[in-house]
Formats: structure tokens, C-alpha cells, sequence
């Protein structure tokens, strides 16, 4: 006897589902062990987990917040990543997004909101897209490791926010703290329904149903796909690699400079360091988590937004570590990939002889 | 025959079967080698020649039946135990380092060389083997600098090296010349003499008659049978091989060819590494006319049909098509006017595996109406499409949404040759079309392309096999390193010989008498 291991030709659909519903549990089976030595209670922690992400419709209202830059970062790198352009820079394009942003705000400021959102959008669509679509050219130039210089411009990115924030566009009111004046009203994003959710939703929304089309069903996301699967039959088909790759690159930037802007326009209200809480790197797991499917993106980043929500709940009303639900985090993500072995393969065991 | 006097075989393999997924790729399969002897396998693709000659080499574990070495059962778990009870393979793609010299890869995965290699040894060693067998090869070469039939010579020394006493030859005559082939069997015979034993995979007959003392044609993963070369005849193993008798020749209609459609004057092409591989080439291309290529992989044959379809950038020359200048034209303005093109790598390069099949069926002409208008693609004219290519041309496949890399290589290549015979097709460039393909498939493809021919198509077809242009070219092209030889008139009149000599870089001119000679290109 031993253990055979076999390609499924035909993957099932019912482990599509199933898979990573029991991978999501046994990653907080697991979780729970690392509670309980903790000396908490897993059973507690977990309630206070999902009442806080789901408890009231204030928690729920606050989950959706979260949930609302993961998903529009997920987006924004999927079109990279079916492609197989491993652009990581979401966070820094995210960052120079918002910076754009409040430029606008600060130099062409407008009273009426749709000048002057439509303004900042533009804005900060196109610094996002330039910032990445620079990573792009490097790439289909001089074949410049996109992972590398993706990465690298994150932190140009990070740095270059904090001259701003730090340097000449302090508000002198702040008592020293890094951040802008207060944006002036037009340049708000409204907040719907009395909580702190604003009209990003609807850009999401609208977003995910974009980009499903264009992966889906357009002539471009065909091409996507097919230079993501093989750029050889890309090739031989007369696709041009290199435009498409800075196309690609600069469309996603645009995304996560769109969502950049929704969360300092919608949310912050002013520009200040540090208000990304590294979403652009989370939004990569949404995308994986999803298998770059956009509609299931929409629901995979709003169980990333319950499960930061809770990891919250969890450090300020049981005294835990914020890294405890990194690690929750973490656990879900391995067990999620792990899983899709099981998804792609079988396992029996072989009689023999 | 004094081999067969000895009773116990160096390899004898009993009811082996092996699975892969459910589907039988070998089922209860008995096969042996003798000392001094070529053991020809022969079979249709698919038919479990090479999962035999893996599970013998330990690549591949199988599910029954054992293997017994000098008489002794082994269990090989892996290459390695294979090559220490002595069994040695060639794979049709050389496992060799292509940046380390040929000593170098002699003592690949080779264990007890200590830290220091002792190079003057390894290099003695080498010369002693290759002047033992006339396997002529210079150590201190680059594999990279060595033309495929002296890597072939590096991977048959790197086995002799390790004391394999049964040698594995996976369809070793498939990229070598007449030229080159004759001194391949040249050392299967001294092999022979020197008491090895050889497996010689080949679909070819008449190297099966003329070089081995025994065949074992597998049909479907079973074992057809085992015969004395020397009592049997190429139809009755063909018949073996395909269960029932098959007619070989194909039919070709005499045809007038038309007026010059694709003209190519005096073209140059680099290759990848941007060296020339196609240098001042010119021919044209007419209507109802099928101008065949012959020449050894890699002289510039892949490099040519990239050019003439847009894909390789001409550094040189012109290529007109009807008048139109295309020298610089892109690939989708060749596919916009009819030019199609089917490449010898199609999994590689022609189909985009892990996508479907209605995805790939449209792959060269998604632009076009009806497959997309105003950038949105039209899937339901997609799955049409592809659908009226898996009935005309054959292709067994569950359904539209089956990944590409699922099909088998018939199968694919039915595909891509439907993909793109099916769309207004004015010229056809084919590379190797039934490369790797079964009999029956074989055949198929080849009615495919006369039938085109027929409709008025101008076709360009690179083969390997010899056997193939003669019996579908009009004219035929003989190229070396980026060159012309000749371009004949009439191949069937010219013997196997003398294109030999024309693939080995002898100008048609020098080789030909004045009567078979018509121009030199």
C-alpha cells in the first residue's frame, strides 16, 4: 500500500467550493490551538471576532470599510496578474493616487463636488497609472524585473508621501502631526446611509462589473489571457507583448490610484502618512484568494475586511497582539493555497501488489 | 548471431502495466533485449513506446509486472538505479547541459568524482570511447557550439560512459541526415558487435528492415507481437502496428500553378541569438503548387517561415505579396490577407494549452468579425467556430471548454491545422505538419494540405521526412545554413542520395547531373 497522487483532468466543481470552505476552517482550527496557548479562549475570541465584524449594523457598516480599498486594489492587480506581471506595487500606486489626490485639492481647489472629485479622480488615476506604468516600460523595454521594480517604487512611494506630509504640506494646526488641513468639503466623497460608508461602494461596484467584462468578455482581456497563458502563441497570434504590458501596468495603477484617492477622499478626509495600512499588499491575497475572478473578488475582500475587522476586536477588548490576526490571516491564505492541491489532484491509496 | 546463443537476456520486462489517470498507457506488456542485439520498438503515437522505454530507465514506476536484469528482479526507483544496473537512455530531447563542455556533462550526476574533477582523466576516458565506437567528438567543445547530430554522439558517449550495456535510442534518426544517420548505425553495430543490447524507437521502416534483428510493435499499450526482423515484412508490421492494412500513397492531382503570389527576393533573417540564419533566400510561392523544404533542423528553416508570415523581422530583401510590398508588414496584416501559418511547436507556440478550445480556435483571427465587434468578443460565434473545426477536421475532444493541453498531439494538431486551413486561406506556410502524429492522423493531415493545394492555395512545407515531400511537393527546396542548395523540379526523379548530399551543403549544381538540375536558387 501506498499513496498515489494524480492530475484531475476534469477539476470538480464541487471542490471548487467545498476546498476552500474546509481550508478556511481548518486554518482557524489551527488558529485556535495558537489561542488557547495564548490563554485565551478560542471559542470567546472567535464570538468576539464575529460580533465584531457582523454583530450590529455598525460593525457591519465598519467591515464594509475595510472591505472597500481590498477589494478595489484586488482589482486593480488582477488584470496584472492574469497576465502573469507580478506588479506588487498596488500599495505604492495606492499611496501616489491619493498624493495626486490631495494636490489637486490643494492647488485647484473648486467648490463644486463634481469638478473637483472628477479633478482629484483624474488626478489621481493618472499619477497611480504613471507610477506603475513606468515599472511597465522598464519592463517591456529592457525586460526589468517587474517584482523588483514594483517593489522598489513602493518605497520611493511611501517616502515621497512622507516629504509631503512631513515637509511642505503640514498643516500647521496639527500640532505636529504628519498630515494635510482637512479637505474642504467639495472634496469629500459623500458617506451614504449615516455611517462611515461612502460612494466608493458604488465605484467598487461598478469596478468589479467593469473588470469582469473586460477579462471576461472583451477583446482585451482576451488578449490578457491569452499572453498570460503562453506569450509565445501571444506572439504568433500578433499580439505586441510590450504595449500591452505597459497598458496593463498603467490600467492597473489607475485602479489602485482611483482607490488611493477613495480612501483619503471618502474616508481620511486629509492626507496623512501611513493611512494605506499596507491594504496594497492585503489586496494581493484577496486577488489569489479569488483566483483572479473579480466577482468573487467582491466577497473574498469583504471576509479579509470581517477578519481585520475582528483581529481589531480582538487587541483592544482581549488584550491581544495586532499580530494575532496577521497570523490568523496568514494561516488562511496557506491553508487556502495549500488546499488547491486537493483541488487539482487525487489521492488514493494504490492497492499494489 | 552469436548473441542469441547466450540464453538469459540482459533486460527482460514481464507484464508490465502502467496507468496514468485511469487510461492504460502500457497493459500487461512483456519485451526483452539480448547481448548483440537491435531491438527495434515500433508503434503509432500513443501506443506506450516511450512510457515502456521510461519505466525501463526508472522514470516512471509501474502499477504490475516486473523487470529482470542478467535474470536478477530490480525495482528501479529512479534513473539513477536504472544507469547502475547498466541500462542507458538517449531521450529524443537531449538531457544535456547546453552551457558546460562536453566533459563536463559526461560526469552529470555522476557520484565518487570528488571535489576536484580530474579533468585530463574524464577527457582520456572520453577519447578512448569515442575512438572504440567512431563516435568522433571534440571534450573541450560547448554543447551549444555542436550541431544536434554531435549532440546526439554526446548523449550516446555519456551512456557509454556509465557502462550502459542496453542503450535506449528515443527516435534518434528523426534530426540527423542520411549522412549522419549512416554513421549513427554505423556505431550501433560496433555496439552491437561489443555485446550491447539496443532499443531503436523509430517510425521508420525502412531503418527498422535494414538495422535491427528483432521488432516489438506495440498497438494501444499491448504487445502486437515480436518478430525476427528477417522474417517479416514492412507491410506485415505496418499491419501490426494499425490492426488492419492501411494504403500508403496518397492521391495528388495533377495541377497547373498559377501566377506568383507570395514572391520572396533575397531575404535575410537573424535568429534568436541575432546570428544570420536565413541569408539572400528568394523563391516564389503559386497557386495549386506545394513547394516542399528539406533540410536538417536548424538551418534556418524556422527562422525562414517566420519571416515570410511576419513574425521575424527581415533584415534584408523583400517579400511581396501580390504586388503589395510586406517586408516589414505585421503578422496580423499576413493573417489579414490570407497568409496562415502552422508552426512546428504548437504546443508551445500555436495553441495557448491552458485555455479551451474555443479560445485557441480563434486564436489567429479574434480581431475579425464575427469573433469580436468594437472590441467585445462574440463567444457564442467563438463556440461556433470552433465547433465546425472539431467536426470537419475530426478532433476528439468531450467539448469547447476543454483546456487545449488536455487533447493529444493528433488531436492538436487537427486543431490548430483546422484553425488555420478554415478561414480564407490564400497561402499556407507548414512546419513539420505531421510531426509526432500517427498514422492515421498522419495521413489526414496530408489530404488536408492537397485539398487546400487543390482549392488554389500557394504552400510552403518544411519537413524532416523526406519520404513526406516527395510525395506532396511540386517543387522541392533543399536548405542549408540559411541557403538554397537548389530548388527542384522534379524531387522524384532525384534520389534520397543526392538530397542527402544537398543537406549536407553540396549545391545541386555539384551533385546533379545537368538533366535533373533545374535552377539554383
Amino acid at each position: 500500500m501506498r499513496l498515489k497522487i494524480e492530475k484531475r483532468l476534469v477539476p470538480s466543481a464541487w471542490l471548487k467550493v467545498t476546498v476552500p470552505v474546509c481550508s478556511v476552517l481548518m486554518a482557524f482550527a489551527i488558529g485556535s490551538l495558537f489561542l488557547y496557548f495564548q490563554g485565551v479562549s478560542p471559542l470567546k475570541a472567535y464570538t468576539v471576532m464575529a460580533s465584531s465584524a457582523f454583530g450590529s449594523a455598525y460593525d457591519l457598516s465598519e467591515t464594509i470599510v475595510k472591505a472597500l480599498p481590498l477589494a478595489m486594489v484586488s482589482l486593480a492587480t488582477m488584470s496584472c496578474f492574469t497576465m502573469l506581471l507580478w506588479n506588487i506595487g498596488a500599495e505604492g500606486q495606492a499611496l501616489m493616487g491619493a498624493l495626486a489626490a490631495a494636490a489637486a485639492v490643494r492647488y485647484f481647489p473648486m467648490e463644486n463636488p463634481f469638478a473637483m472629485l472628477g479633478l482629484m479622480a483624474l488626478f489621481a488615476m493618472l499619477l497611480g497609472g504613471l507610477w506603475s506604468g513606468f515599472a511597465g516600460v522598464l519592463k517591456a523595454r529592457w525586460n526589468v524585473n517587474e517584482i523588483i521594480s514594483t517593489l522598489m517604487l513602493n518605497y520611493i512611494a511611501i517616502r515621497g508621501l512622507e516629504y509631503f506630509v512631513y515637509g511642505p504640506w503640514r498643516d500647521p494646526a496639527s500640532l505636529g502631526f504628519p498630515m494635510t488641513k482637512p479637505f474642504i468639503d467639495s472634496a469629500r466623497l459623500p458617506t451614504l446611509w449615516g455611517t462611515r460608508i461612502h460612494l466608493g461602494l458604488y465605484v467598487v461596484l461598478f469596478l468589479t462589473l467593469l473588470m469582469w467584462f473586460l477579462l471576461r468578455r472583451s477583446r482585451w482581456g482576451y488578449e490578457i489571457q491569452v499572453i498570460g497563458s503562453n506569450a509565445r502563441a501571444a506572439h504568433y497570434a500578433g499580439m505586441n507583448y510590450e504595449r500591452s504590458v505597459v497598458l496593463v501596468m498603467f490600467f492597473s495603477g489607475a485602479i489602485a490610484g482611483l482607490a488611493g484617492m477613495c480612501e483619503v477622499s471618502g474616508l481620511e478626509g486629509r492626507l496623512q502618512a501611513g493611512f494605506t495600512a499596507e491594504y496594497g499588499y492585503t489586496a494581493i491575497i484577496v486577488a489569489w484568494l479569488s483566483h483572479l475572478n473579480p466577482l468573487v473578488s467582491l466577497l473574498v475582500a469583504f471576509l479579509m475586511g470581517a477578519l481585520m475587522a475582528g483581529g481589531d476586536a480582538l487587541q483592544i477588548m482581549m488584550g491581544l497582539p495586532v499580530a494575532t490576526s496577521t497570523i490568523l490571516q496568514g494561516l488562511i491564505l496557506f491553508f487556502v493555497l495549500g488546499g488547491e492541491f486537493f483541488y487539482k489532484y487525487k489521492i488514493s491509496w494504490d492497492g499494489g501488489r | 548471431m552469436q548473441g542469441e546463443a547466450r540464453t538469459t537476456p540482459l533486460v527482460e520486462m514481464r507484464g508490465i502495466t502502467k496507468l496514468f489517470s485511469g487510461v492504460t498507457a502500457n497493459d500487461d506488456v512483456d519485451f526483452s533485449v539480448k547481448a548483440g542485439e537491435v531491438h527495434a520498438l515500433l508503434g503509432e503515437n500513443g501506443a506506450g513506446k516511450s512510457t515502456l522505454m521510461n519505466v525501463l530507465y526508472g522514470l516512471y514506476a509501474p502499477e504490475k509486472g516486473q523487470i529482470f536484469i542478467k535474470g536478477t528482479q530490480r525495482v528501479f526507483r529512479s534513473p539513477k538505479d536504472a544507469i547502475a544496473a547498466g541500462i542507458g537512455m538517449v531521450h529524443q530531447h537531449f538531457m544535456l547541459v547546453q552551457t558546460q563542455t562536453v566533459w563536463e556533462n559526461m560526469i552529470l550526476g555522476l557520484e565518487g568524482t570528488g571535489f576536484f574533477l580530474p579533468r585530463r582523466k574524464i577527457q582520456d576516458r572520453i577519447a578512448e570511447i569515442s575512438e572504440h565506437y567512431g563516435l568522433q567528438i571534440d571534450p573541450s567543445a560547448f554543447v551549444w557550439q555542436l550541431s544536434t547530430g554531435e549532440q546526439q554522439r554526446v548523449a550516446i558517449l555519456q551512456m557509454l560512459y556509465r557502462n550502459a550495456e542496453v542503450l535506449i535510442l528515443d527516435e534518434p534518426t528523426a534530426v540527423l541526415t542520411p549522412q549522419e544517420a549512416g554513421y549513427l548505425f554505423k556505431t550501433m553495430r560496433r555496439m552491437k558487435e561489443e555485446g550491447h543490447g539496443i532499443v531503436f524507437i523509430t517510425h521508420k521502416m525502412h531503418e527498422v528492415m535494414n538495422e535491427t534483428s528483432r521488432v516489438t510493435v506495440l498497438r494501444k499499450g499491448r504487445n502486437a507481437g515480436t518478430v525476427m526482423t528477417n522474417e517479416t515484412t514492412p507491410e506485415a508490421l505496418a499491419e501490426m502496428m494499425m490492426g488492419e492494412k492501411v494504403p500508403i500513397d496518397l492521391f495528388k492531382s495533377p495541377l497547373q500553378p498559377g501566377p506568383e503570389l507570395l514572391e520572396v527576393e533575397n531575404i535575410s533573417v537573424l535568429n534568436d541569438r541575432g546570428l544570420p540564419a536565413v541569408e539572400g533566400l528568394s523563391f516564389c510561392l503559386r497557386p495549386h503548387e506545394i513547394l516542399g523544404v528539406a533540410g536538417i533542423a536548424g538551418n534556418g528553416q524556422r527562422e525562414l517561415c517566420e519571416a515570410v508570415v511576419g513574425l521575424r523581422a527581415v533584415t534584408e530583401g523583400k517579400i511581396y505579396l501580390q504586388e503589395e510590398d510586406m517586408t516589414h508588414a505585421s503578422p496580423r496584416a499576413f493573417i489579414d490577407r490570407g497568409v496562415h501559418y502552422v508552426p512546428s511547436d504548437r504546443k508551445q507556440v500555436g495553441m495557448a494549452a491552458d485555455l479551451d478550445v474555443n479560445v485557441n480556435s480563434v486564436l489567429r483571427s479574434y480581431w475579425q468579425a464575427p469573433f469580436s465587434r468594437h472590441g467585445v468578443i462574440d463567444w457564442s460565434s467563438c463556440e461556433e467556430h470552433s465547433r465546425n473545426i472539431i467536426d470537419n477536421y475530426h478532433v476528439s475532444v468531450p467539448s469547447g471548454r476543454t483546456p487545449v493541453r488536455n487533447l493529444s498531439g493528433g488531436n492538436l494538431q487537427k486543431l490548430l491545422l483546422g484553425r488555420e486551413l478554415s478561414r480564407d486561406l490564400r497561402v499556407l506556410i507548414a512546419m513539420h505538419p505531421t510531426w509526432g502524429l500517427d498514422i492515421a492522423a498522419t495521413r489526414y493531415v496530408r489530404e488536408q494540405i492537397l485539398c487546400a493545394r487543390e482549392q488554389g492555395c500557394a504552400i510552403l512545407l518544411v519537413s524532416e521526412d523526406l519520404d513526406e515531400l516527395m510525395a506532396m511537393s511540386d517543387r522541392l527546396a533543399v536548405i542549408f545554413k540559411g541557403q538554397f542548395m537548389g530548388v527542384l523540379a522534379e524531387p522524384s526523379a532525384v534520389s534520397f542520395e543526392k538530397i542527402g548530399l544537398m543537406m549536407a551543403g553540396s549545391r545541386a549544381s555539384e551533385v546533379l547531373k545537368e538533366e535533373e538540375c533545374c535552377h539554383e536558387a
